[in-house]
């Protein structure tokens, strides 16, 4: 260290020797110069335009999907199966179309994954039937004698518990999802007509509330063409049960509605074109 | 550097119960390491116990080797290395206790509530947002102390050590606070304040810099004190460790995009990532170089001091995986190695190969000289450096392998444009590669044991008076 310290001084016409005799000028030093890549690499994205373009047919969870949602993360899915398609020959052979960023665009937080232990899930929606995914989350060796996943049969034993549903919604409301007040009113009626335990009393004003085409937030105005028609709400009693809600129910909503938001037309690019625009005309 | 008289002014009880804990937290974070890893390879190992399936577990093993085992040696071997580079005794030692307690206190609180599904699920920050804050207020208490002892300083010259560690306090702070924020809906849930494209930015600028500062400078100053201080000779180049030290307090912050090639976030951001991630591999080797050419006159010593030579290979890893790390953060490389098992390998052969040996380096040369003893077994030492190492190895070798392999599987196209394996081919095919990784897994915990054991054994030697004291040569 003795050394280290007779070398010291002016490097290049730097009085390096002052600043690392200083605690306050190296402290100042460090702690701006650690915050400048994290600030040009995030903040631009919120600004510019190009960055989330928009693309008609993207709309909230609805309860029982949000629901689906919390399971999927406390299970902690998302460690083995990712949710983003890249735009690679192979990936869209196997999963779909590549994933937009509007598509996740309501994932507080988003569950992109880093890790495909098991495939790519952005697109799983209406691959399988309900039967299917009941068959395969109880025992996935059943199905996929190859599969290394947990059994997740208790989630068919365990009645939903719905005591945050509605502040759940009411948090997202708070952010920038679109969640009217006579959305988050009426959470338990869609929550019970989703999954099919009403007699298909609610369904109708369900299919209102979530097939809508216009979604407004803080004074911003999603609108979608009229010639749109958003994709149909899965409404029914998923895990096969309609005498219950349980988590099973949720989990399935949720994941027969993954990546099917968005009707995907052969020649248009979702990449690069018609920023800030509706992709049909 | 310092007179034996001094050292008995520092403050040893603090840095003791961090190292302590430190070699559990190892134990404890290899064992759910190797678990989780046998389930991957033995699925039946989830026994239907929800609490203990992959996807809840996982998290507690990153969680309990990066901030139990590699906090504790960074919370431990920070606090005596700033005292021994200041001749300062550590200032605000309530401060500091409550530093190091409240840590224990999280961690604790992550290990116990994890299991139970209460997660942000953004990877390595998956503690609930009331564990965060135990965690920050920990931090500051950390950062008010260490500063204040730099400021109290016996000399003009702040050591090199030291601004390495200091970045680590400040960029952590930055990163874990704003990848943290988010609106709770309760003590068991809370919605992250950013969404999609947003979200996935904040997370790997946390991601990457975790890697980075918490593991990287944190950990690199850990190496500027303990190799030159082990090895008994100066640091090779003084200017060096400047132009090093101010590139990679620059360069690392930028690199996290490349963790989200190709995917939906804008192109731009992304081709800085990897531009940023190539140069970084020049502070990287900066740091590796200055630390291996320090050992110049004194290179014999990694043949009679195991101690030694875990700091020796722990820099050969750190600079094979810096070198790795630049390559898979182009995009071209990123295109196969990404959602593979090559990441996971990538990343141990930085967390066993470089994090794990040059703290367990530190962790043997901070017991000798402050209980003042050789290790109760020299042997045991040298025993654990191969264990260690051959466990690494098997794990590291075993990723590269099945990542590699992955990769190649998903893209295989035949002569007719088909696809030639389904998603399930590639899991088969991986079976024992998973089951050579968790006996790697199984090996380095198994040298934690033999740490602990050991450690545990010179501790009350100490104490019965009947083990041998450090010669004043190893003293000095």
């Amino acid at each position: 260290m003795s050394e280290y310290k007779k070398e010291g001084g002016m490097i290049r016409g730097i009085p390096h020797d002052t600043i690392e005799s200083s605690l306050p000028i190296l402290a100042v030093f460090v702690a701006i110069l650690v915050a400048v890549g994290g600030i040009v690499e995030i903040i631009p994205a919120y600004h510019l335009e190009d960055s989330e373009p928009n693309v008609e047919g993207v709309r909230p969870y609805t309860p029982l999907e949000l629901e689906g949602y919390a399971i999927y993360r406390r299970e902690g899915c998302f460690l083995c199966h990712s949710q983003m398609i890249r735009p690679f020959r192979d990936e869209k052979e196997r999963f779909g179309h590549f994933s937009l960023a509007i598509e996740s665009g309501f994932d507080h937080n988003y569950q992109w994954g880093s890790k495909r232990t098991g495939p790519d899930l952005a697109r799983l929606g209406g691959k399988y039937t309900d039967a299917w995914h009941i068959q395969h989350l109880r025992h996935p060796r059943s199905v996929v004698p190859e599969s290394v996943m947990p059994n997740y049969f208790f989630l068919e034993e365990r009645k939903l518990d719905t005591s945050l549903t509605k502040r759940r919604m009411e948090v997202l409301a708070m952010m920038n999802v679109p969640y009217s007040a006579d959305d988050i009113a009426n959470w338990e009626a869609d929550l019970k007509a989703q999954a099919g335990v009403d007699d298909g009393d609610g369904e109708d004003d369900l299919r209102a509330r979530y097939e809508r085409k216009t979604w407004e937030h803080d004074g911003k105005v999603i609108q979608w063409t009229d010639s749109f028609e958003p994709t149909e709400l899965n409404v029914r009693a998923f895990d096969g049960d309609a005498s219950d809600i349980t988590e099973m129910d949720a989990l399935v909503a949720y994941l027969q509605m993954l990546g099917t938001s968005v009707h995907f037309e052969e020649g248009v690019d979702y990449y690069h074109d018609k920023f800030g625009q509706p992709y049909r005309e | 550097m310092s007179s034996v008289a001094k050292k008995e002014e520092y403050n040893y009880d603090i840095v003791k119960f961090c190292v302590i804990v430190g070699i559990m937290m190892g134990v404890l974070g290899t064992f759910i390491g190797t678990w989780i890893a046998s389930e991957l390879a033995f699925p039946f190992l989830n026994f239907d116990i929800a609490e203990i399936s992959f996807g809840r577990l996982r998290p507690v093993h990153t969680n309990v080797v990066i901030f139990g085992f590699g906090g504790f040696l960074l919370y431990g071997g920070g606090l005596y290395m700033v005292q021994h580079a200041t001749h300062a005794r550590v200032r605000f030692e309530k401060v500091a206790w409550a530093a190091v307690i409240l840590w224990l206190i999280g961690c604790l609180c992550v290990v116990a509530t994890l299991p139970f599904g209460m997660t942000q699920a953004k990877e390595y920050h998956e503690a609930e947002w009331w564990i965060d804050i135990i965690l920050a207020l920990s931090w500051v208490c950390m950062t008010i102390s260490f500063l204040g002892t730099i400021a109290a300083r016996k000399m003009s010259h702040i050591y090199v050590g030291l601004w390495f560690f200091m970045t680590m306090l400040f960029m952590v702070t930055y990163i874990f606070v704003f990848n943290g924020l988010c609106i709770p809906v309760d003590f068991t849930f809370s919605y992250s304040a950013y969404a999609g494209i947003h979200d996935a930015m904040t997370q790997w600028w946390w991601g990457h810099n975790a890697v980075g500062f918490f593991l990287t400078a944190g950990f690199i100053g850990i190496m500027y004190y303990f190799v030159p201080k082990h090895a008994n000779r100066p640091i090779y180049s003084y200017r060096l460790s400047v132009l090093h030290f101010w590139s990679l307090t620059f360069l690392y912050v930028w690199v996290g995009a490349h963790h989200l090639h190709y995917t939906a976030i804008p192109d731009w951001t992304l081709s800085l990532g990897a531009g940023m991630s190539v140069a970084l591999i020049f502070p990287s080797w900066g740091g590796m170089i200055n630390g291996m050419m320090t050992m110049s006159g004194a290179w014999d010593k990694i043949r009679t001091d195991p101690v030694m030579r875990f700091m020796v290979v722990a820099l050969a890893f750190y600079g094979m995986s810096t070198f790795e790390g630049p390559l898979m953060g182009t995009k071209s490389v990123n295109a196969l190695s990404h959602y593979t098992d090559w990441t996971v390998g990538h990343v141990h052969s930085g967390a066993l190969g470089w994090n794990a040996m040059i703290a367990i380096g530190a962790m043997y040369h901070m017991i000798t000289r402050m209980w003042n003893t050789e290790m109760w077994s020299a042997k045991l030492v040298n025993t654990h450096f191969w264990v260690h190492l051959t466990g690494a190895i098997f794990y590291i070798t075993a990723m590269w392998g099945s990542g590699v392999l992955q990769g190649l599987m998903w893209r295989a196209f035949d002569e007719y444009g088909n696809l030639v394996y389904t998603f399930a081919d590639s899991v088969a095919a991986m079976h024992p590669f998973y089951a050579l990784r968790a006996t790697g897994g199984f090996l380095v915990f198994c040298g934690f044991c033999i740490m602990l054991f050991n450690t545990l054994k010179t501790v009350s030697a100490v104490k019965a008076g009947t083990n041998v004291t450090l010669t004043a040569e190893a003293r000095a």
